[in-house]
């Protein structure tokens, strides 16, 4: 694989206490079949938890890629980092 | 100690940022939402259905609110009116861990089980070395008789097929001094007498069954309803909870509607240099060892359940005394907040006159996201002290024991060792060294596994917040014996 799959993590304060704190732990024990795959990338406040009906409920947002992550765990993360590759696979 | 990918620790956040906002928009009029709002009728209930689990939120509110569920003495009373009633408190509430009894899913007693792994073989090393006689061959495999078993484990040990397994009760595994056990319902509690509030129960829970006492809404009260000055004391673990610069932070805080912010690594300093000179003159008097004293809760542990070791532990105060002092000192009307990792120092706050209340950084937290407050975009404003590099390494584990040792220097011969998390392994170790003694005359104990950076009120990973630490650690100024603090 070419590139390898950036995995964008808002750190800005709303997203930081609301669970992107604990998505950090990719960069240490990400599973096997993903870890050498991926680039984790600290990204500041992308000012997407201002919207005013939502506000930070909407948070953590993890980009993977081009795709956006709303309410992002651990799991729907990495879940969305598998299908990623899996494109990328075949598209190869 | 804080679970990564944990459900229950994520609501915990979600409940104190709810009633942060709920205080700042109408003071609690409309409370009695919070619950519906983190439940709606549409979710997956995590438990029977959607209301158990509103029920369950409406406990954890209270705590969030500073009330103790066990004090429940009316279920008809509303989060609105438990809000207004912690409004009206002048002090703050008393630190205390409880349990939410119908939240308590009264795990199994923590037992042996043989599995259907188990071959039912001839050697029959489970049977033979149980020494109550509990286990006996019911059609081809191993059965425990429980009202027999006893829990040694010598089973589980012995058996080759790995077929016996231990179901474990996750808060009575994690408390190390036994003080949560269940009731006849097979429901947890907790002894007050016994517990040393370091929250690993808390943390461990599976269900989010145990709470304590917030303080959060009693320092929003004085923030936004008194004209006091209100102080904001920074642990040092505070480095890499809220990404952005420390100075951002200070910001923050002052956007918040703290007066001023100090950190407690000035503290620290002070803490280090004392007790590096309490070590040379015990060492001198001929003591065979000394214990660090700045983990409140092994200082309680110490005071309850290892009285052994009593005489051994140091009689220097702990960098949050020493800072609240400074604080006071300079403005004794103030309001003095610390602001830390660590759920023991409520309890510690409660025997120091200096301290006024104890917040988490997931608090502060909570404070900083109902407020729509970014860290990272705040003005950088300065600490009104500036702490050594000595106190700023506290937070991780050898930390306290290195800067101690730094100080001490050649004027003796300092040997260290980290007791790395206040575990019952490492209680029977402290244990011996009281009465048998031991090869090293340093001993740092840290209940936490990591150091403070793994406390259960912190936010960031502690690996993370370690490298943080660090990091800061190496733009301090080096401390000397004679180093004036607090300047």
């Amino acid at each position: 694989m070419a590139n390898k799959i950036k995995v964008r993590i808002c750190v800005g304060t709303s997203c930081f206490v609301m669970g992107s704190a604990q998505i950090q732990s990719l960069e240490f024990n990400a599973p096997d079949d993903i870890a050498d795959k991926i680039e984790i990338v600290e990204e500041r406040c992308m000012n997407l938890c201002k919207d005013i009906e939502h506000k930070y409920n909407r948070g953590p947002f993890v980009f993977v890629n081009d795709e956006l992550i709303e309410q992002a765990s651990y799991e729907k993360v990495v879940a969305k980092i598998r299908e990623e590759i899996k494109k990328e696979c075949n598209n190869e | 100690m804080l679970i990564p990918k944990n459900n229950a620790n994520l609501m915990r956040t979600k409940i104190l940022i709810k009633i942060a906002e709920s205080y700042l928009n109408d003071k609690f009029a409309n409370a009695d939402r919070i619950p519906l709002d983190l439940r709606p009728k549409e979710t997956v209930p995590s438990r029977c259905c959607v209301y158990k689990d509103r029920a369950v939120l409406k406990y954890r509110c209270m705590a969030g609110l500073g009330h103790c569920p066990e004090e429940e003495t009316d279920e008809l009373t509303t989060l609105r009116e438990y809000g207004e009633e912690a409004l009206k408190r002048t002090e703050a509430p008393k630190n205390k861990l409880s349990v939410i009894d119908i939240a308590c899913s009264a795990c199994v007693k923590s037992q042996y089980v043989v599995t259907e792994v188990c071959r039912g073989c001839f050697a029959q090393p489970c049977r033979l070395n149980c020494p109550k006689e509990a286990i006996s061959i019911v059609k081809g495999r191993a059965h425990i008789d429980p009202d027999k078993c006893v829990n040694c484990g010598k089973c589980f040990e012995v058996c080759p097929y790995h077929s016996i397994v231990k179901i474990p009760v996750p808060c009575e595994e994690a408390c190390p001094v036994g003080a949560i056990t269940k009731d006849e319902s097979g429901r947890e509690h907790i002894d007050v007498e016994k517990c040393i509030s370091c929250g690993k129960c808390l943390a461990s829970c599976p269900f989010g069954a145990i709470v304590e006492r917030s303080q959060m809404i009693d320092v929003l009260r004085q923030i936004k309803e008194t004209d006091k000055k209100v102080v904001a004391m920074l642990a040092p673990a505070v480095l890499g909870q809220f990404p952005g610069s420390i100075n951002s932070l200070v910001g923050a805080l002052k956007k918040v509607g703290f007066d001023e912010v100090i950190e407690v690594a000035v503290g620290a300093d002070i803490t280090t240099q004392k007790e590096a000179a309490e070590f040379i003159e015990r060492m001198e008097e001929g003591k065979p060892f000394m214990t660090t004293s700045c983990c409140p809760a092994y200082f309680r542990a110490a005071q309850v359940h290892i009285p052994e070791i009593r005489p051994f532990v140091s009689d220097t105060k702990t960098p949050m005394y020493y800072t609240a002092e400074l604080v006071k000192q300079e403005c004794p009307e103030c309001v003095s907040v610390f602001v830390g990792p660590c759920l023991a120092k409520r309890a510690e706050a409660e025997y120091d006159p200096h301290v006024d209340y104890v917040l988490t950084f997931e608090e502060l937290g909570a404070i900083l996201v109902a407020s729509g407050i970014n860290v990272d975009e705040c003005p950088e404003e300065p600490f009104s002290k500036i702490s050594h590099a000595q106190g700023r390494q506290f937070p991780v584990t050898g930390g306290v024991a290195g800067a101690v040792a730094s100080l001490v220097g050649d004027k003796f011969d300092i040997r260290p060792e980290k007791i790395d998390g206040l575990t019952k392994e490492n209680i029977r170790l402290l244990k011996r060294y009281a009465t048998k003694g031991g090869e090293n005359n340093m001993l740092e104990v840290m209940c936490c596994e990591g150091g403070c950076v793994s406390g259960p009120g912190c936010i960031a990973l502690s690996k993370k917040a370690a490298k943080a630490v660090d990091a800061y650690v190496q733009t301090g100024k080096q401390l000397t014996p004679d180093s004036k603090i607090g300047e």
